[in-house]
Formats: C-alpha cells, sequence, structure tokens
C-alpha cells in the first residue's frame, strides 16, 4: 500500500538552513548536510530545498550542495528556488535531484511548465503554489516571489484555475502552500487543501501551519493529501518525524516504518 | 568489480552513481558499447518516456550490444521498461529482453502519477529481494503487468509488476538509489550476485 509521506522542507539561503514566520524574518537553522542526514536517518520520507533568495533576486545561485545532499542521502529530494529555464533544471537534475519545483517562473511563463515536462518527464516536475486566503473577497489567491518582502505580491490567479492550468501543462505533483498559516503552527488549512484535493488527479502535498502531530493526522484523514512538509517543528524538535509516524500509524494511515526496524544486509 | 552505467542521458544518472558508490565500488558511466560489454555488472537507469529514451539508445547504437549482454544487468524504472518488449508510451517497441509489455496505469481514482513509497511483494525466487513488504521509492505512471517474469509486485489501484526477470537480466520499477536501507540491500545483492 502507498505510505502517506511526511516530508521536512529546509529553507535555504546562501546555503544555510533558514526558517521564517509567515515567509518572514529568517533565521539561520544550520548547516544544509547534517540536516539533511539527521532528517533522512530518521524517517523522513523525502525532502524538500527550497532555495528562497532564487526566484526574488533573480540570480543563479551556487548549488553546488545539491550534489553533497545527493552523495550523501538515500531518499528522494525536490530542489526549489529560481529554476527558470531547461538549463537550471538541467543542472539540478544532474547534480542528482529527483525532483525540481518551479512556483514564480512558471506564473511568469506557463510555457516553462510544458518545456519541462516534455524534457525530463511528468515525475520529475513539481509546482510549488503559495496560496493566501483572501477574507475580504473570500477567494484564494496565487501569490509570487514570496521569498522576498518587498517584492512578495499577489498573481492574477485563483488558486484553483491556477491549480487547474499547472495540471493540465503536464505537473507531475502539487505543493500547495497555504501562506495564511505558513509558520504559526496553527494546523495545515484542511478547508483550502480539501477543497483542492477535489480538483487536483495528481499528489498533492500540503504546506504551511505544522504544529502539532495531530495536524499531520488530520491533512491525511480530513483533507486526503498524500503528502505533508513541514519545517520548524522538526528544525525545533518539537516533536520527531517518528512520534508523527507513529500517530499516523495508530490513526489507521499507511506509513513507511523507520528503518532501523526494516530490511537491512 | 567493473560497474557500468549506461549513459542514457536520462536525469537520475548521478543518484545511481552515487548510490553504488556509497556501497564502495566504483563506477563508469559510458555509451561506449565496448566498455558496456566489457562490464561486470551493467545498470541501465532511465526517466523521461519510453519512445525518447529508445531513440537515444538507437542513436548511439546501443540496441544490440545491449540485448547480447551475458553478465546481470538492472534496469531501473523506465530502464526496466525498455527490458521489455513494448511500451504502450509512445507505442513503441522496447529492447524485448523480457517478454512483457508495459502499459498506463489505470485510473482507479488515485492520483496518478504513482509517487512515493509502496511494499513490495517478491516472489520465493527473488534473488534481490527479501522479506515481505519493504517499502520502496515509485515514481511512474506505466506498468508492466503481472506475469510468469515478476519477482515482486506491488499494488496501486492494481496489482503490477515492482521488479521482473529473465535470465540475467533484471528490472526494478521502484528506485533502488532512493529506496533508504531496502534500496541499498538490493543494490548490494544485485552486485554480489553469482548466476548459475
Amino acid at each position: 500500500m502507498l505510505a502517506k509521506r511526511v516530508i521536512p522542507c529546509l529553507d535555504v539561503r546562501d546555503g544555510q538552513v533558514v526558517k521564517g514566520v509567515k515567509f518572514r524574518n529568517h533565521e539561520i537553522i544550520g548547516d544544509i548536510l547534517p540536516l539533511a542526514k539527521r532528517y533522512a536517518e530518521s524517517g523522513a520520507d523525502e525532502l524538500v530545498f527550497y532555495d528562497i533568495t532564487a526566484s526574488a533576486d533573480g540570480r543563479t545561485v551556487d548549488k553546488s550542495w545539491v550534489e553533497r545532499v545527493a552523495r550523501e542521502i538515500n531518499i528522494p529530494f525536490t530542489v526549489a528556488g529560481g529554476i527558470r529555464s531547461v538549463e537550471h533544471a538541467q543542472t539540478m537534475l544532474s547534480m542528482g535531484a529527483d525532483k525540481i519545483s518551479i512556483n514564480s517562473p512558471a506564473l511568469l511563463n506557463p510555457n516553462l511548465i510544458n518545456t519541462l515536462v516534455e524534457e525530463f518527464g511528468q515525475q520529475c516536475i513539481v509546482i510549488g503554489i503559495d496560496s493566501f486566503y483572501n477574507e475580504q473577497s473570500g477567494e484564494y489567491e496565487v501569490h509570487q516571489f514570496t521569498g522576498d518582502e518587498s517584492k512578495s505580491h499577489k498573481s492574477a490567479w485563483q488558486t484553483k484555475d491556477w491549480l487547474q492550468e499547472v495540471i493540465s501543462r503536464g505537473a507531475g505533483e502539487i505543493v500547495l502552500n497555504c501562506m495564511n498559516q505558513d509558520g504559526v503552527r496553527q494546523g495545515y488549512d484542511i478547508a483550502q487543501l480539501s477543497a483542492l484535493r477535489a480538483h487536483c488527479s495528481v499528489p498533492l502535498i500540503a504546506s504551511g501551519g505544522a504544529g502539532e502531530i495531530q495536524h499531520f493526522v488530520d491533512a491525511f484523514q480530513k483533507a486526503q493529501v498524500d503528502g505533508a512538509l513541514a519545517a520548524s517543528v522538526f528544525h525545533k524538535n518539537l516533536f520527531s518525524i517518528s512520534d508523527v509516524k507513529a500517530a499516523m500509524a495508530a490513526n489507521n494511515i499507511a506509513v513507511r516504518p523507520i528503518e532501523a526496524l526494516q530490511e537491512t544486509t | 568489480m567493473n560497474v557500468v552505467i549506461v549513459d542514457t542521458e536520462c536525469a537520475n544518472l548521478t543518484s545511481v552513481r552515487f548510490a553504488v558508490e556509497r556501497l564502495g565500488y566504483s563506477v563508469l558511466i559510458t555509451d561506449d558499447a565496448e566498455q558496456i560489454r566489457a562490464a561486470d555488472r551493467v545498470i541501465l537507469p532511465g526517466v523521461g518516456t519510453a519512445a525518447a529514451a529508445m531513440r537515444n539508445l538507437q542513436r548511439k547504437q546501443l540496441v544490440e550490444p545491449l540485448r547480447e549482454l551475458t553478465q546481470p544487468v538492472l534496469g531501473i524504472c523506465l530502464g526496466m521498461q525498455l527490458l521489455t518488449s513494448h511500451s504502450e508510451e509512445g507505442d513503441v517497441d522496447c529492447l524485448n529482453l523480457i517478454p512483457a509489455k508495459t502499459k498506463r496505469l489505470r485510473d482507479s481514482g488515485l492520483p496518478l502519477p504513482h509517487m512515493g513509497w509502496n511494499t513490495l511483494q517478491p516472489t520465493a525466487d527473488n534473488p534481490l529481494v527479501q522479506g515481505n513488504d519493504s517499502y520502496c521509492y515509485f515514481v511512474h505512471s506505466f506498468a508492466v503487468a503481472v506475469d510468469e517474469y515478476t519477482i515482486a509486485s506491488s499494488e496501486y489501484g492494481e496489482r503490477f509488476a515492482s521488479m521482473i526477470r529473465h535470465n540475467n537480466y533484471f528490472g526494478a520499477q521502484f528506485h533502488p538509489e532512493r529506496s533508504g536501507k531496502t534500496g541499498e540491500a538490493l543494490l548490494k545483492r544485485f552486485l554480489e550476485l553469482e548466476l548459475c
């Protein structure tokens, strides 16, 4: 049976892992490689690295850490941030990334999605969507350049329409980051995830808001997501990945057991 | 031990190389037919589409050399599908080393691609995987139907062959290079395998 995935997310800036609240006020958490290895060994099903400065700065940053991560860990990982061309994507994939995640550049040029899917296959093209609930209008709005407060702004898209658009262009997986929830640990946006799950024929990953173990269980049980992404709770050791998986298993959610218990040679 | 990864110009070559290197073996990535022939172990990786991958193999004149290998060969993901006779993905004839067919996974209402960790149910004579229900990492929309060449199967909307074998040719639909300790153990057994 396909297991539901628990996915630590590492926001990367200048080669270090950082974490902000509601996408702002970033603090340094630590070096990439030790954190990546620690998560891989403690039961993470996958890792996501977001280079949060790249898109907003309009520059290509040093990504040699991608190869160092690929060399060391034996679980899949995704690289996001600033990938806006076939060449960029090729570089990340050839350094060993399993998937690349595109966000703002896809909003600027939706055709990029088709090009990347044709070139590398649907299986490695993830679309990240930063979705903001506008209380005044009651609508979910897609935002872009969220890595930089001064450039972050609302796009012309409503989230549901953009979701449909990227799937029709061949996206292989969606990471839906619910901005209102991000970093405040009040739980995933179950209402939004449930609403969009119905329109999402590809794997859907919840992002933004994990603060308690029960939040993961809720996202899987109530919103039927395929994976749940979290950063601060793991960085700050509020609880461990194995705590999350134990709770999931107790709620009859399929999980991959921590590997020490699995087959070894 | 002379391990060769066939340079299919696809995206996951690097992670396969690193996985073999983590086991203490050195690896050569090449599209040279002589070097592939001379290898003790050959790994055929693949992501992307079957039609594009077959075109690459034809352009590199590797179809016949790959068909004539006698050492253990492991096809991974699309590389496994290339070992079959035909793929529905682009309606393309493949290497026909394992007489099975690759078809699109049935739309059973589950998200596609089939992406994530799923369990393997190996057959008793599977030399590469021990124990039932180990988790491996899958990413695919096409799959091989279960038949007499299946040495492990998995379930996603339907049962499909997650590993196949014919003579010295082995295929894994999942990514052993990204399947944690289970994948490491599989690769290690493949590298240490003695064919009778």
